[in-house]
């Protein structure tokens, strides 16, 4: 049996930074990734963040991973397990690990699970072929693996991973790239657009993929103008020759571990698809369960790092491991940030979903 | 393709070599790198195919949650190649069907 | 359909109504400035901080347009790759009377030349006329963001926003 105040399951963006709190302030921190190494999908983002200078702004995402990283390895109260999976939850104070290829209990006093989210997909005939892929994986595949599957890049979906990817797709050298999106609007920044037309892309508004064809790998796709409601304009469609097709259709939050657990869940589109119930401090509707990151609704690396830092000092407090006025001053900083990262017209829909969640979230603490 | 020169992240090092026998053949990757990003770089996309129908898959998702990619590593069914570290001397096979462990045909 | 940043990624002559980094034709006249192409409220600012002269102001709530002051500007370039959206350039009409200079980030390889011929491209990266790289540089915290100066055809400056990838 391991013994731990704080069992961390997934070190990304928002497990990495969680662990640094909890563990700067003397809780002793079990963190534990499935993969090999640390950081999520934080390393494959190469480009500069947005967001507030003060928090990392204008840095690239994979360097703020690396001094995550190294932050970590200097913390002597985190032990860091990597190709270890959290396979099950016996109750709320007790996990099966498996590590080293033997089975390890882990008796925690808290949990905060920060499994990350999964691409969703996109069904038209042909997405099974070979060289159909989440946006997100393509951006592995080019910023980690190094390896370019192809030259020609139908996106589908503008949001900012489909901007983001298809301009990355351009660094790693491919040849051209045509963007589509059902809605006539463009999903993401104005400016991620702008850099990827600037260098040739073809953005196509009011346009979706209707199929996919090719010998053993994507050699073609059929595209189609469609109406406000997404249906197919009769006799607009046409070909395209291109050898991979991209899908940035949003991702919905990974949470096989809360649904052993038992928690409540809530169906919130804006955060995914069903997000599990949480408050303002990153508690889930199980007492001492606490959540961060695209699981608890999927938004970006910068939102998960500040609710990582924040379900750290709701656990440190609950666990009497600080001063009350000091949990206070940290909790409004974090949440000032937050609803600053949540502010403007691209914020203020996932602002409403989380607030209707913690107004749930209101009617499990008082069960608690 | 591999990505050799890159704007923003730099060259890749290549240095350690393996080699590795997919399907029988032999084939160059390097080290460490997941399984899935050595087969691209020698331009395989099909990774398995269906048990019904045949169809080829690859790789989907890349970070080892959707399974499309399985392909049968050192005789073993099922590993997820994207997240599967390549090794000296790996043999790696197409996978037809769920796969099996010895005993029972594949399908 | 009409085209504008939501509809196809290039900014209309409308959008640039509501732009607020967009320097007057007086201040152009001058010398180098930078133009701040930032129209939507997106919760950033590290172009603010990243000027020395204090030029350019988001304050609160981070999600205002940038502010140009163009009085404080003096056309140094601190702010082009501190923009996380590419959106910052600096022109220099006072560089001849033919010519203009025209500065802007590029994340491509191969990088350009100084002195080599390129074409310079517009936001829609048509190709609008011939250019000379007259400067490229990387400083260490602008982190492999490169800062190309063109030096193009005074007539064509403002449609200036990039230059055709070498590889092509």
């Amino acid at each position: 049996m391991f013994e731990v105040d704080l069992l961390i399951v997934g070190a990304g963006p928002a497990g990495l930074c969680a662990a640094l709190e909890a563990g700067q302030e003397g809780l002793s921190v079990l963190l534990v990734d499935e993969n090999a190494k640390p950081g999520g999908q934080l390393f494959k983002q190469i480009h500069k963040f947005f967001g507030s200078e003060m928090h990392k702004a204008g840095t690239r995402g994979f360097r703020i991973g690396e001094n995550l990283v190294r932050e970590i390895a200097e913390c002597p109260n985190i032990t860091l397990w990597l190709n270890s999976v959290v396979f099950s939850a016996i109750d709320q104070n007790h996990f099966e690990v498996v590590h080293n290829c033997s089975v390890q209990v882990i008796n925690t006093k808290k949990v905060i699970v920060a499994t990350g989210a999964i691409e969703k997909g996109l069904v038209f005939p042909g997405w099974t072929l070979p060289g159909v892929m989440g946006a997100g994986a393509l951006q592995t595949m080019i910023n980690i693996n190094r390896v370019r599957p192809g030259n020609k890049l139908l996106m589908v979906g503008s949001g900012n991973v489909g901007l983001i990817v298809s301009y990355q797709f351009l660094q790693a050298g491919g040849e051209s790239v045509i963007l589509v999106e059902a809605a006539n609007r463009i999903g993401g920044y104005g400016v991620h657009a702008s850099k990827i037309r600037r260098y040739g892309t073809n953005i196509i508004t009011g346009c979706s993929v209707e199929s996919v064809s090719g010998n053993g790998k994507v050699e073609s796709a059929i595209l189609a103008k469609v109406d406000d409601k997404f249906q197919t304009i009769k006799g607009t469609q046409w070909e395209e020759k291109v050898d991979i097709v991209a899908i940035a259709a949003g991702l919905y939050p990974l949470m096989e571990l809360l649904r052993q657990l038992g928690c409540e869940f809530t169906m919130c589109p804006p955060l995914g698809g069903w997000v599990p119930v949480h408050d303002e401090r990153m508690e889930t509707s199980l007492n001492g369960i606490f959540i961060a990151g695209d699981v608890s609704g999927a938004e970006e690396a910068s939102t998960a790092m500040e609710e990582g830092r924040l379900a750290a000092w709701s656990v440190t407090y609950d666990l009497a491991k600080c001063t009350k006025n000091k949990y206070e001053s940290v909790r409004i900083d974090i949440t000032k940030r937050l609803e600053a990262l949540r502010s403007g017209p691209y914020g203020i829909a996932r602002k409403n979903a989380k607030d209707s969640i913690y107004a749930i979230a209101k009617n499990f603490s008082k069960l608690r | 393709m591999r990505v050799i020169a890159h704007p923003i992240l730099g060259n890749i090092n290549q240095d350690n070599e393996v080699t590795v026998y997919v399907d029988g053949k032999e084939m160059r990757g390097i080290e460490g790198e997941p399984i899935a990003a050595m087969l691209a770089a020698n331009k395989i996309y099909t990774h398995r195919l269906t048990k019904k129908r045949h169809e080829p898959r690859g790789i989907f998702c890349a970070i080892g949650r959707c399974t499309d990619c399985v392909m049968i590593v050192d005789g073993i069914p099922n590993v997820r190649t994207c997240v599967t570290p390549l090794k000296e001397g790996m043999v790696i096979e197409t996978q037809h069907g769920v796969g099996h462990w010895g005993g029972e045909k594949s399908v | 359909m009409e085209e504008n940043l939501k509809t196809c990624g290039v900014i209309s002559s409308d959008e640039f109504k509501n732009c607020k980094g967009w320097p007057s034709e007086e201040r152009f006249s001058k010398g180098p400035v930078a133009i701040l192409e930032c129209i939507e409220e997106i919760p950033c600012n590290p172009c603010e901080c990243s000027c020395p002269k204090g030029a350019i102001y988001v304050g609160h709530p981070i999600t205002n347009l940038p502010t140009l002051d163009e009085s404080k500007c003096v056309g140094c370039k601190s702010c082009i790759a501190s923009c996380p959206g590419l959106a910052i350039f600096v022109e220099d009409h006072t560089f001849s009377d033919k010519e203009a200079l025209v500065s802007f980030p590029f994340e491509f390889i191969p990088y350009p030349k100084k002195g080599e011929k390129v074409s310079a491209v517009n936001r829609k990266s048509e190709v609008v006329c011939p250019a000379v790289v007259h400067d490229i540089y990387c400083t260490k915290s602008n982190d492999a963001t490169m800062i190309v100066t063109l030096r193009v055809d005074k007539e064509y400056v403002h449609q200036v926003r990039s230059c055709k990838m070498l590889g092509d």
